[in-house]
């Protein structure tokens, strides 16, 4: 497990789970210059490509996860005006339905919140060395990378 | 050099870790040479099938690489 965390930016590549709620409270804690918080979370789900999923595993480039991510949080503040910036995402292998990254951005106004996540995630997709491998009834299956991400990534 | 494959990439090669010993100055020159060592490295290894990233930063070919370096070879992320 890699871990940064300094007064704004808190960067964590962890096996164990994360808590919604938590990362929310340390996004808005005696923070009153903000005035917004956006979230997202990433689920495991049960169908992709066309294949039913039983569970996922997460591997990854330990030395340089950690490194990627907080490339793409600076790259991210040098584009807005952003307050405090929380990035999670597990590895290991993970069930149905369970979390899987969690990105969490405040800032004065909502525009640069919401621009700000969704190009963390955008980034993290074609950016950070983590790959996922498909447990489904047909046996295991390394995910292959979709285009449309590499699009979504290219708009910014 | 020390040299990385993750993912499928290590899978299908088997092989996690090599140390390189030759005179190589890029990605371009590090990805030829070991797309020798076979057919599957060859295809494997092909430019737009394997990234490199070199010392923890994604390379593209032209970038120059040392004996100290760290090279990784791996297939595009789907993390996230």
């Amino acid at each position: 497990m890699a871990q940064a965390h300094t007064d704004i930016d808190f960067i964590a590549v962890q096996r164990e789970d994360f808590s919604l709620a938590v990362e929310y409270a340390k996004l808005c804690e005696n923070n009153s210059r903000d005035g917004a918080v956006v979230t997202f979370t990433g689920l495991v789900r049960d169908l992709n490509q066309g294949r039913s999923v039983s569970s996922l595993t997460l591997e990854h480039y330990p030395a340089m996860t950690h490194k990627a991510l907080q490339e793409i949080v600076q790259d991210a503040r040098s584009r807005w005006q952003l307050g405090r910036i929380r990035v999670i995402h597990r590895v290991g292998r993970l069930q149905l339905n369970e979390q899987i990254v969690f990105v969490g951005v405040s800032a004065c106004h909502r525009g640069d919140a919401f621009a700000a996540c969704e190009f963390i995630m955008d980034y993290l997709k074609t950016r950070a060395p983590l790959w996922k491998k498909e447990q489904t009834d047909s046996g295991e299956h390394w995910v292959e990378a979709k285009q449309t991400d590499q699009h979504q990534a290219r708009r910014w | 050099m020390k040299v990385l494959f993750f993912a499928q990439l290590r899978e299908v090669l088997d092989c996690h870790t090599l140390d390189i010993q030759a005179q190589l100055n890029s990605v371009a020159d590090l990805r030829a040479q070991l797309q020798q060592k076979g057919e599957l490295w060859q295809e494997y290894l092909a430019e737009g099938k394997a990234l490199a990233a070199v010392n923890q930063t994604l390379a593209t070919e032209d970038t120059t690489i040392t004996a100290s370096d760290e090279v990784a070879f791996f297939p595009p992320v789907t993390g996230g």
